[in-house]
């Protein structure tokens, strides 16, 4: 395996390099696929039939929760991608950590989000109006469920293996991932809550 | 091998011709109606514009194929490196460029002629039918006359009609080719379709849509007659058919063929077409429930007429 | 037994049970030959766990043309069906769900796979590398594809074919109208399919941005691997659409929600303009490789360089971008109003100026050439007036305005027969004998595969343009039968005929393939079509490593340069080669996908549930899994090299 030390760690290798480029073509693929959700929900976004409006079951409190989490968290697989630029395993694990946390709160708080929608009616099978919300939420959380998990493995490799050209590869493209679906999140908070509640 | 091909075309050309002269006009291109003329001419000039850019391409494919074969060159004849052209390039854009520009203007035309009341007959109220499609049944309901019919669709010729389609089931194509080319029928919209038979005449009309195990067999019938006899259908109907009832049209969306039926009244009444927009907003709502309400004060004012 | 009643399929009939035991008996020959033959462990460890982009690219091969014939017996029976008025050969249930399934496999289960294979097997060879960019991702692809394709043709013989069209428009294909498990299995099987093909297409993207030979810019690369790169950026922008669209279809079939019912709120036009979002590029992904292929060869055999490439490729972009605004004009019908239709009939016929490009520049190729003709030669030949004909018709039907009488009618199933068999199936068959010395070391037939090319065109034009006339004869596509008044018999009775002779055709493909393998001469040479790239500098058979030394490129036809104006591909010399290992994960996590996709299709939740975790398993096996390949020395390169020069010569 040829190491470049002029680049940083994570691009070290030609393997490392193809990876990131991959990565981001995928990111391509994910932003058509929640483009495509998007042109659903506001396809169906009214078409309510006899369940709830978005107005009648939007709460501000929750969402507000979940957007300061996932934006927190955010930052600081920022500041853990520095820390391991720096070459700090230490500081780089503890910001991973931070990350993890951070989204599993926002975890919680989505499903205690979908719970009180389905108290209150408004479940998958309700309209073409809720199934398009929650599908629209659900794959992005699924996509953090799935994320926390990538997340655990690569905070366990890192103290395993330390900070290596591969580990510190996986680490930047996890936090690619992660700013997506931020960006996701922000996308979602703005044209489904704010406007749904307008 | 030539003369492989040579035979190929021939026997295409006589198997072509032979059908075109032995049968009758091909539907499409045997127009009753303004629509459907529309669209014939439409088709005749595309053909004969195509058919001149697929020979224009044959022939030069034959004459480089022939000009620049390996079995006519010398052994130490090197083909030339050449990039391209822009003059060259230029002109096998700009001619394409310029047909899609004249097909375009006349597409647009087009679609703005079949998408409104028939050219012609825009002096006289249109007649409005509306036709629902059930697994595989057609019915259709003309509020003003208050009569309703199944599978079959007579209309007075020389008079616009304007088609209200929808669907109870699937989607399908409600398609008379001699009078103009199809609609979607669908269950939670109604489309408009302007129709009009310059003559009195049968017509073939179908679903054209997939719809099912029962598809190929969507048919109905369609005759144009005169007002006067059109008038007379009507009366007729009103003196011998049996009211539509609500337990009766359930019956008659049971999936299966049915044979032809006549009622009076229309199942309009109590099954509205879906012409609300699922209360999107409900200054819509009440719209269309004016809209809905319109003809079925027409009906009542007809029955009152004919008591 | 209430629990296996579910598996029967719902409308028997004798060639059902015919082709069950069929298959039965084709599965247990296979098995217990590969026993009797004790070639198991080969299996495993030559194919199955392979990542080698050849492999991979032939296993694509053959499945393509194990569909090509599935998909063919489908298109025979429908025509003996609508031979004759009023045949009793097939039932309405039974027709519908083979052209369900001719539809599907044609296009998702054929000419999918059979332009992978051509992606797999060229791209790395013609740009110089070693392997694609992600290799165990690409054995990964290849195996959910496969258990895709499995999946769907398990639909056959257990549950029921669906039934509803390759479209599957809402709400025709909801439970309420098609209550057999068949459209759970299109659903599922084709998103697994999808998912396949979504990968590849990423690793393709990646290899031809990062992989290229040194020398190789983006406007040197051979016109095949330009026209795969975009073909494979519109996979990886439009199968999204199809993943949501199925997943959403999946949820209105098994969970009950109300995308595109009828009520609460559902909408069954949103199926069909997402449908066709992703399925008009879909046709390009087709289309543009099979351009490709034709450029390759056109100017191998016109011994030209091809002429105007740069515009070859910018008319390749054009496409790209307008195949994605042009979606509506599958449905012109709907009712959007006369301005919405005239905007997409322009967009529409635009699409035929790039094309019209394309054609041209494939002219200026042959003039002044010196025009060899061999079969694939024969068959790009062939392809120019032939697709020009389905070009012209696409115009014709691009007017919206006339199209209300084109629509639903068998002129558009000619229409695109017209375009996909003479552009995408000739361009299979040309490639396929074009790189058949490259990939096995012998030639096929040229005289048979000539007499191949002749009969399928005659036989194409038979079954195909009489389809035109039936349909402005009021013929509606997809009908099972029709009444003797109908008037349009003779011409189905040609149409049937026409296609029993391109039956004969792909037979004499077969045995072209037998009698090319009994007698051919194995003393080709590596460049047996004295070709013009990279592929053919390289020995035949292709070494694992396909270059000993990685070449350097000055222009669009390296190797031509090579042997012509003495330019020196192989500057360096032998070092040590750095390959990925074989894994047999990605087999093992296609077949969780198989297990997954049959118990969705049956909904069997505790078995859903566990194949779910099985999968997250494999995905986080690979996480922790250390794999730094493996090297192959510098002697192991001579001796191979040593080797191979010898069989050359």
């Amino acid at each position: 395996m040829k190491v470049d030390n002029s680049l940083p760690l994570e691009y070290s290798t030609e393997e490392n390099s193809l990876k990131i480029l991959g990565f981001w073509i995928f990111l391509g693929a994910e932003i058509m696929l929640f483009a495509t959700l998007f042109a659903v929900y506001f396809t169906l976004e009214n078409r309510i039939g006899n369940g709830p409006s978005g107005a009648e079951i939007f709460e501000i409190t929750p969402v507000l929760f979940e957007t300061f989490l996932l934006l927190t968290s955010s930052f600081v697989i920022g500041l853990g991608i520095h820390a391991m630029r720096l070459g700090n395993k230490k500081a780089t694990m503890v910001f991973f950590s931070i990350t993890l946390l951070l989204g599993a709160g926002f975890l919680g708080f989505e499903i205690y989000e979908f719970v009180h929608y389905i108290h209150i009616g408004a479940t998958l099978q309700t309209s073409a109006f809720t199934a398009a919300l929650l599908t629209t939420l659900g794959t992005h959380g699924l996509h953090v469920i799935l994320g926390l998990f990538w997340g655990l493995f690569i905070l366990i490799q890192i103290k395993k293996r330390g900070l290596t050209p591969e580990t510190a590869n996986k680490s930047f493209i996890f936090s690619l991932y992660w700013h997506f679906l931020d960006i996701v999140w922000i996308f979602i908070f703005s044209f489904i809550y704010l406007k749904g509640m307008m | 091998m030539k003369l492989n091909i040579k035979w190929a075309l021939l026997t295409m050309i006589i198997t072509i011709s032979t059908v075109l002269t032995a049968c009758e006009p091909l539907l499409v291109l045997d127009p009753k109606g303004p629509q459907a003329k529309t669209q014939a001419d439409d088709i005749m000039l595309s053909i004969w514009l195509m058919s001149a850019i697929v020979i224009v391409v044959l022939a030069i494919l034959v004459f480089v194929l022939i000009k620049y074969r390996a079995s006519k060159q010398s052994d130490d004849y090197e083909p030339p490196h050449i990039e391209g052209s822009l003059l060259v390039e230029a002109i096998c854009i700009g001619i394409p460029v310029i047909i899609v520009i004249f097909l375009s203007v006349i597409s647009i035309d087009s679609n703005f002629k079949v998408e409104s009341t028939p050219e012609g007959y825009e002096d006289q109220e249109p007649l409005i039918v509306y036709a629902s499609s059930s697994n595989w049944k057609w019915h259709f309901s003309y509020p003003e006359e208050n009569i309703e019919t199944v599978n079959y669709l007579y209309i007075p010729a020389g008079r616009a009609i304007e088609f209200k389609l929808y669907s109870y089931g699937p989607i399908t194509s409600f398609w008379i080719p001699q009078l103009g080319g199809q609609k979607y029928a669908m269950a939670d919209m109604v489309t408009t379709l302007h129709l009009a038979a310059d003559a009195p005449g049968e017509f073939m009309g179908r679903n054209a849509n997939f719809s099912g195990a029962g598809f190929a067999k969507n048919i109905f019938d369609v005759t144009a007659m005169t007002q006067t006899e059109f008038d007379e259908w009507v009366t007729e109907v009103h003196e011998t058919a049996d009211p539509i009832t609500e337990d009766k049209f359930e019956e008659l969306l049971e999936p299966g063929h049915l044979g032809r039926s006549t009622y009076t009244g229309t199942h309009l009444e109590f099954s509205p077409a879906p012409e609300h927009n699922h209360g999107s907003t409900d200054s819509e709502v009440e719209e269309s429930e004016h809209e809905n309400h319109d003809p079925t004060s027409a009906v009542e004012e007809m029955e009152h007429t004919n008591h | 037994m209430e629990f296996f009643k579910q598996f029967a399929v719902p409308h028997p009939s004798f060639l059902i049970y015919g082709a069950m035991v069929s298959i039965g008996l084709a599965m247990l020959a296979i098995v217990v030959g590969i026993t009797y033959f004790k070639k198991w462990g080969y299996l495993w460890r030559e194919w199955i766990t392979t990542v080698d982009h050849k492999r991979i690219g032939i296993m694509y091969l053959l499945t393509a043309l194990l569909m090509l014939f599935r998909g063919g017996v489908d298109a025979i029976m429908m025509r003996y069906q609508l031979s004759m008025p009023e045949n009793t050969f097939l039932d309405s249930q039974h027709y519908n769900e083979v052209f369900t399934t001719h539809g599907i496999v044609m296009i998702l289960f054929m000419a999918m796979p059979f332009i992978t294979f051509f992606f797999n097997y060229l791209i790395p060879l013609q740009i110089g590398a070693r392997d694609v960019a992600f290799p165990r991702l690409n054995a990964l692809s290849f195996w959910l594809f496969f258990m895709g394709m499995g999946l769907f043709n398990l639909s056959f013989i257990i549950g029921g074919s669906p039934d509803a069209g390759w479209t599957s428009y809402f709400p025709l294909a909801n439970n309420e109208f098609s209550p057999t498990v068949g459209t759970n299995y299109y659903m599922i099987a084709i998103q697994i399919a999808g998912i396949g093909t979504l990968i590849s297409g990423i690793n393709f993207i990646t290899t031809i941005l990062k992989m290229r030979a040194p020398g190789m810019s983006l406007m040197k690369m051979p016109m095949f691997t330009w026209s795969a790169f975009i073909a494979n950026v519109i996979v990886v922008f439009a199968f999204p659409v199809l993943t949501v669209l199925l997943a959403m279809g999946t949820m209105d079939r098994l969970f009950g929600t109300n995308f595109f019912t009828t009520d609460n709120g559902g909408m069954d036009m949103l199926w069909a303009n997402l449908f066709w979002v992703w399925g008009h590029p879909e046709v390009y992904i087709l289309i543009l490789p099979a351009f490709g292929l034709y450029s390759e060869i056109i100017s191998t055999f016109a011994r030209r360089n091809l002429y105007g490439y740069k515009s070859m490729v910018a008319s390749m972009v054009v496409i790209s971008v307008f195949s994605f605004i042009v979606w509506t004009h599958h449905f012109f019908t709907m009712g959007q109003g006369a301005l919405t239709n005239s905007i997409f009939s322009i967009t529409t016929m635009a699409i035929a100026i790039p094309t019209g490009v394309k054609i041209f520049n494939w002219l200026f190729t042959l003039w002044k050439g010196k025009i060899v003709f061999t079969t694939p030669m024969l068959y790009s030949v062939l392809f120019i007036p032939l697709f020009t004909l389905g070009g012209v018709t696409g115009v014709m039907l691009a007017m919206s305005a006339a199209d209300y009488q084109y629509h639903n009618t068998m002129f558009l199933v000619a229409h695109f027969h017209n375009v996909i068999i003479p552009g995408v199936v000739y361009a299979m068959i040309a490639g396929l004998t074009f790189y058949w010395p490259k990939m096995f070391g012998f030639m096929l037939n040229e005289r048979i595969g000539k007499w191949t090319a002749w009969i399928m065109s005659i036989g194409f034009l038979l079954s195909f343009m009489p389809m035109y006339i039936t349909g402005l004869d009021g013929q509606a596509r997809r009908m099972s039968t029709y009444s003797e008044a109908a008037g349009f018999s003779m011409l189905n009775m040609v149409s049937f005929v026409g296609a029993g002779i391109m039956a004969i055709s792909f037979v004499l493909l077969v045995y072209n393939i037998y009698y090319s393998i009994r007698y051919a001469s194995r003393d080709i040479g590596s460049d047996p079509w004295d070709a013009r790239s990279l592929e053919w500098a390289t020995h035949t058979p292709v070494p694992e490593y396909n270059f000993a030394v990685i070449p350097e490129v000055a222009s669009t036809q390296a190797f031509w340069d090579t042997k012509k104006n003495g330019h020196e591909l192989f500057k360096g010399k032998i070092e040590k080669i750095h390959m990925p290992n074989n894994s047999g994960w990605p087999f093992i996590m296609a077949c969780f996908f198989f297990v997954f996709g049959f118990a969705m299709v049956f909904s069997i939740w505790p078995v859903v549930i566990v194949t779910l975790i099985g999968i997250l398993v494999c995905m986080a096996y690979r996480s922790f899994e250390k794999d730094h390949g493996r090297y192959i020395s510098v002697k192991e390169i001579e001796e191979t090299e040593a080797k191979l020069r010898g069989a050359k010569k």
